[in-house]
């Protein structure tokens, strides 16, 4: 029970450094990768991150390497990098220590990549409630603009490659990249319909390479070890190591890095020292995550693991809930932050989500009737189906998976009398 | 700063709007952009005014109408929730004889909600400004709202 299960690879520095000296980054090997990378070509870069393996963290789970080879294929004047630290999915936090601890590494990845898709300009998007780390992302892109890491003519190579820092202004739907992107070109975040891609037209109509905090951060170790070793690192499907965020009812939470294929219970067990009471359900991924009873905890952290029971594994959040707390409320809770959130440009979302939390309380008032099951199911599918974005798309999910593995709950909020006192 | 200086800081390209706004906002006792004042961004930035408008009113840490000096944002979301935000919601009320969204009469504190704010290792948080925090209880809540009356 007390075995170690952690591996530190992005979070390796973390406590040994002060994530506000470049000196003490490169002392540690940092912007090794980028010397190493920019001795090679772009396309063997590519080529390297397609063996990798590696997958988006910010929950869509897209292979990294294929999207920067989009990117470099595709032909444009000017190209654009943008870094998503609009960390809002709740439960999650694993941005911001990465940004708090080592915040050379994701320049460090930026740079690499901006190198091997022929990207000029980057922006770190970083959400305006993180004070902190905005602040210590400013100084790290200034530390390196200063060494020459960023500027013209990095290291020499000829690469032009600058990074501007864009502050958010509190919207979770700007964590979606095209709302994102409206955002930068300030506008109300609410997103579009894809495709075109922003690989082919991001940033103002421009090929753009968008990655989450945790997907560059893994760069400068796959260009540092090589794809070879760090696809030895997880699983035969989920390559390297995840960063889990882990909160809830835990008696330790915190942030904890593993190798894909650990199982779920050891992250709560392990590494989170269990609960006080019992374990109720454990939310994966965040709010927009399905909710697991404790008889699956015995999954695994693994892309295909997820997929085989018809969920994602998202950004990696593990929300654990105890038995104090009530289904139905949690659901409700979960649902509230969606109708706040959702952005009011699409019909489903915007006003799919407010009849199911009409639904929803009938249940929780034990007066619903048997139809109103089925119109829950039918709902949730048509804002699954029809809705623009994932924000919309994933909004039902802690209350589909709650329907499929709590039926009981529901089952108790149907009322037994059919007739009416009015 | 005032808008002048803001605005030659910032750049005047949509880009710059919502910094333009945000940096604007702190320029301002009550945290808030009246019309008026979002009139003159649009003249300065040669933006529609229907554009600054629209991105004014859509991100929750802008704000049009007037809000206290001090603005505590509660997180309710379900790592918060499930380490008892609920009843500091209560109590923050009690404390400031307000309800949720509302300000006090002096204009010093307005309480909202606030979707997670990343910090849920620290369950339940809350944010006042710039700063924020966690591991709350009634004793650390009481603590905190004297200090900020204090200041």
């Amino acid at each position: 029970m007390n075995e170690n299960i952690e591996k530190k690879l992005l979070t390796k520095r973390f406590g040994l450094i002060d994530p506000m000296s470049i000196e003490d980054y490169l002392a540690s090997g940092g912007y090794s990768a980028l010397r190493k990378a920019v001795s090679t070509t772009p396309e063997t870069i590519v080529e390297e991150m397609k063996a990798s393996g590696l997958r988006g963290r910010g929950g869509a789970a897209f292979p990294v390497g294929v999207k920067m080879e989009m990117v470099q294929k595709a032909e444009a004047d000017i190209k654009y990098l943008v870094c998503n630290a609009d960390e809002g999915e709740p439960g999650n936090f694993k941005d911001r220590y990465l940004m708090e601890n080592d915040p050379h590494q994701i320049i460090e990845g930026m740079v690499i990549s901006a190198y091997a898709v022929g990207a000029s300009k980057g922006y770190i998007f970083i959400r305006g409630e993180y004070a902190r780390p905005i602040y210590m992302m400013d100084s790290a892109i200034k530390a390196a603009q200063e060494k020459g890491f960023l500027g013209k003519n990095i290291l020499g190579t000829g690469l032009d490659f600058d990074i501007e820092l864009y502050t958010g202004a509190g919207s979770y739907v700007c964590g979606e990249e095209f709302a994102l992107m409206l955002c930068i070109e300030g506008n109300p975040a609410r997103s579009t319909f894809k495709p075109p891609f922003p690989t082919n037209e991001g940033l103002y109509g421009k090929p753009t390479q968008i990655n989450n905090v945790e997907s560059f951060a893994n760069i400068p170790h796959i260009i540092e070890m090589g794809a070879k070793e760090f696809s030895k690192i997880g699983t035969k499907h989920s390559k390297g190591t995840k960063l889990v965020s882990l909160s809830g009812n835990v008696r330790k939470k915190g942030l904890f890095e593993v190798p894909f294929g650990v199982h779920l219970w050891e992250i709560v067990e392990n590494l989170g020292r269990g609960v006080m009471g019992s374990i109720k359900m454990v939310q994966v991924g965040g709010a927009s995550g399905p909710c697991l009873p404790p008889n699956l905890l015995g999954m695994k952290l693994d892309y295909k693991d997820f997929a085989e029971n018809d969920m994602s594994l998202g950004s990696g959040a593990v929300i654990v809930i105890d038995t104090k707390n009530d289904i139905l409320d949690i659901v409700r809770n979960t649902l509230e932050f969606f109708r706040h959130e959702s952005c009011g440009k699409c019909t489903p979302c915007r006003e799919g989500i407010v009849h199911l939390l009409v639904l929803l309380d009938r249940f929780i008032l034990g007066e619903a009737e048997k139809k109103d099951l089925e119109l829950l199911k039918s709902l949730i599918q048509t804002i699954e189906l029809t809705s623009i974005c994932g924000l919309g798309q994933a909004a039902p999910t802690a209350l589909k998976t709650t329907l499929r593995y709590f039926p009981e709950v529901y089952a108790a909020g149907i009322r037994k009398n059919h007739t009416r006192a009015i | 700063m005032d808008l002048n200086e803001i605005v030659h800081k910032k750049g005047k390209t949509p880009d710059k709007l919502v910094g333009v706004l945000l940096e604007y906002q702190k320029t301002k006792n009550r945290n808030y952009l009246t019309n008026e004042d979002l009139k003159a961004v649009a003249k300065k930035t040669k933006l529609p005014e229907s554009r600054v408008y629209s991105v004014a009113t859509f991100y929750s840490l802008l704000s049009v109408k007037p809000r206290g000096k001090y603005v505590i944002q509660l997180c309710r979301d379900v790592p918060c929730y499930v380490n008892g935000a609920f009843n500091l919601r209560e109590e923050l009320e009690t404390a400031l004889q307000i309800s949720m969204g509302e300000t006090t009469k002096d204009g010093l504190f307005s309480l909202e909600y606030a979707s997670c704010l990343g910090y849920c290792e620290m369950a339940p948080v809350m944010r006042i400004d710039q700063k924020i925090y966690g591991n709350l209880n009634s004793r650390k809540l009481a603590e905190i709202i004297a200090e900020y009356r204090r200041l």
